[in-house]
Order: C-alpha cells, then structure tokens, then sequence
C-alpha cells in the first residue's frame, strides 16, 4: 500500500515510490517538488521566505527557498537519488491579496518562485513544469514514481503538471 | 530592545496584556457586528494562541478548509497588518443575514455579496482597531481591506510570512460568538518589531 507523506508550512521532506508527497493550502509559499527518476526518490519543500541571508533569525532552514532547496536536495541524495539526474517541479507563489503592506513583502509570492528557481539553477537542476502565480491557493501532490505533481485549487479542475 | 523580541519567551504578562487586548477588541468588534446586523451576539472570552507554521491550518478545520480572509495593511504610529477569517459557511450566514435574503444557490459570493462581506470585514477589523487604538493612545491608520475566499492554509501564508520574517510562530486570537449559530472568527494582528515595542510601551509595559 502506498502512503501519502504530509508536509507543513517551512516543512520537507523526502519520499519513495509509490509513495507520495503532499502539502496543503499553499498561498504564496511554494513546493518545490523534486525527483530522481531512476531510483524514483523524491522530495517536497513548501519554502515561505526567498532568502535567509537577509534574516537574522534563519535557523529554520526549510522556511526559506535558498536554504531548504538545498537541505531537500542533500536529503534526496543521501536517500540514494544521484544528483546528476534530479529534475524540479514548482508550484505555488500566488498573491492572494491585491496588495500586501510592506514594501518587502509586496509580491514575496513572486519573489518565493524566482529564488527558488535561481536555487534549482545553481544546482544545474532543470525545472520540467511550473504552475505559479495569479492569485488563488493550491493544494499540490507529487508522485516521485511517475513525476506527476496534481495541483488543486478552489473553484478549479485538478490538473499534472 | 526589539531585535530581542522573542514570541516564544513572552511573558505570561505580556500574553495576558495581548489577550485582554484581544478580548476588548473582539468585543468591540462584536458589538459593532451586533449593530448592523440588528441582532444579539453572544461572544465567549477569546483564545490567544501562539501557534507554530504547521499548526495554523488544524485551528481552523484544515489547511484546506475554505475560508474567508479579509487583510488590511495598518500604519500610523504602528505598521503591519490585521486579518479576520470566518469559516466560508459562517461568512454566508452573515451575508444573508446583512443582506436579508438568502444567498446565490451556487454556494459562491456574487458580487454584490463580496462587497457585503467586505464591509462586515471592514467594521469587524476598524472596531477591533479603533479599540486598540483607545487603549494605547496610538494612531492606527488602517488601508483599504482585501478579500479572498480560499483555503485557510493560502490566505495564512500572507500573515505567517510576515511573522516569518521575525520568528518561526503566529500569534493567533480566536473568537467565537453566536446569534443563531455558532460563529468562529479569527484575528491575526501582525504588528512589525518596533510596533509590539510601542504597544507594550504605551500600557506602560516596556
């Protein structure tokens, strides 16, 4: 029987096939989905936060697009995954207000989705599909076995990207 | 001083202070409910909870509980932001009841009972602040408010990743009040550093 692993806000976490990975609710967070798909290890991170260098209190790692793609990618290698073959899927970084306050924070669903692609881009890891952006929520489920990452959305049909 | 502001090790004062805050401010917030509604509200003492990111989305039924956000930025002597959330099926009833008339069968807000919504949010968020603003003596200017109906986890992301910018919980004050049926609400203050400074220094705290 396969499971499906839960991940919470600043959360990841590594699953095998044909398990799969899941987090809800994703607003400007985003997932990062990633996979190897010959030992079909994967992973998923839901990052809040682009950047910890520009945080004092950046202990957390998996909050923050720079810091928890790494630790993820780390995870899925130590996990048996070869790092030359990992590919990404992201999804998430919506708005979900017409404006946010602080100057900072203003399109921070945007600027979660460009880190966390400079990240994958630093790691020479290629991005197949991306569902980001506009301004609605999204509950994702990835399936390291096939690479299917379903996106669900309020008032929408469920698509794979 | 601020950059030593830690959530986790706030006093127990410091939380009282914040809950009886809360409690004033949801009271307000009720009573001025009460009058646009033209009915009774009965509230229960409101819950102030620190909650770490994982937790937020079971307070309120699951991360993918449909819910009602409304956001407002928040400047004047402090800045940051509030929210009030209300279960989807809680802000219907509302609606219909600011409204007098049942709501689109769809089970989705038509326009006209957005800007309803709205405007409960709207009174419901400038009450509570007004409220805090009486009692500290600050000037609070809020913004214009923003809506969205979406999943709890969505909508909180925007108020957890401005808490996420000082530390790794929320802090969280629950209401519950009823006319006819149960109604829970939700308040998310999110004062910046130098604001909780502020308030706490002019209750004479700090």
């Amino acid at each position: 029987m396969s499971e499906i692993i839960k991940v919470g806000m600043a959360d990841l976490k590594i699953c095998k096939s044909p398990d799969g990975i899941t987090t809800l609710g994703l607003g400007s967070c985003v997932g990062i989905a990633i996979r190897d798909p010959i030992t079909k290890i994967g992973g998923l991170a839901h990052v809040m936060l682009p950047d910890s260098t520009v945080i004092a209190n950046n202990s957390n790692k998996p909050k923050f697009a720079d810091t928890g793609i790494e630790m993820l990618v780390d995870l899925i290698v130590k996990a048996g995954a070869n790092r030359t073959r990992l590919v990404a899927k992201i999804a998430g970084g919506a708005q979900m207000f017409g404006f946010q306050n602080k100057n900072d924070l203003v399109r921070v669903g945007e600027r979660n989705v460009e880190a966390s692609k400079k990240k994958l881009a630093e790691l020479r890891i290629p991005i197949l599909a991306e569902d980001t952006g506009l301004n609605y929520g999204r509950t994702v489920i990835f399936y390291p076995e096939t690479g299917d990452y379903i996106i669900r959305a309020v008032g929408k049909n469920e698509k794979t990207i | 001083m601020s950059d030593k502001l830690d959530l986790h090790a706030m006093s127990s004062q410091y939380v009282d202070v914040l809950k009886e805050l809360g409690n004033i401010g949801a009271g307000n917030a009720m009573t001025a409910l009460a009058q646009m509604l033209q009915c009774k509200v009965d509230m229960r003492v409101p819950l102030v909870r620190l909650l770490e990111f994982s937790e937020i989305g079971e307070v309120m039924g699951g991360e993918e509980q449909i819910m009602a956000g409304i956001y407002l930025a928040v400047d004047g002597d402090i800045t940051g932001s509030i929210m009030f959330l209300l279960e989807k099926g809680s802000a219907m009833h509302l609606v219909e009841k600011l409204m007098g008339m049942p709501a689109s069968e769809d089970g989705n807000f038509s326009e006209m009972e957005i800007s309803a919504l709205q405007e409960i949010g709207n009174i419901i968020t400038g009450s509570y602040l007004n409220s805090l603003s009486a009692m500290t003596g600050l000037k609070i200017v809020p913004s214009i408010p923003a809506l969205s109906i979406d999943m709890a986890g969505a909508i909180l992301s925007v108020p957890a990743i401005e808490f996420g910018l000082i530390g790794d919980n929320i802090l969280m004050i629950e209401t519950q009040f009823s006319d006819d049926r149960d109604i829970e609400g939700y308040f998310i203050l999110v004062p910046d550093l130098e604001s909780y400074d502020k308030i706490l220094s002019s209750l004479g705290l700090r």
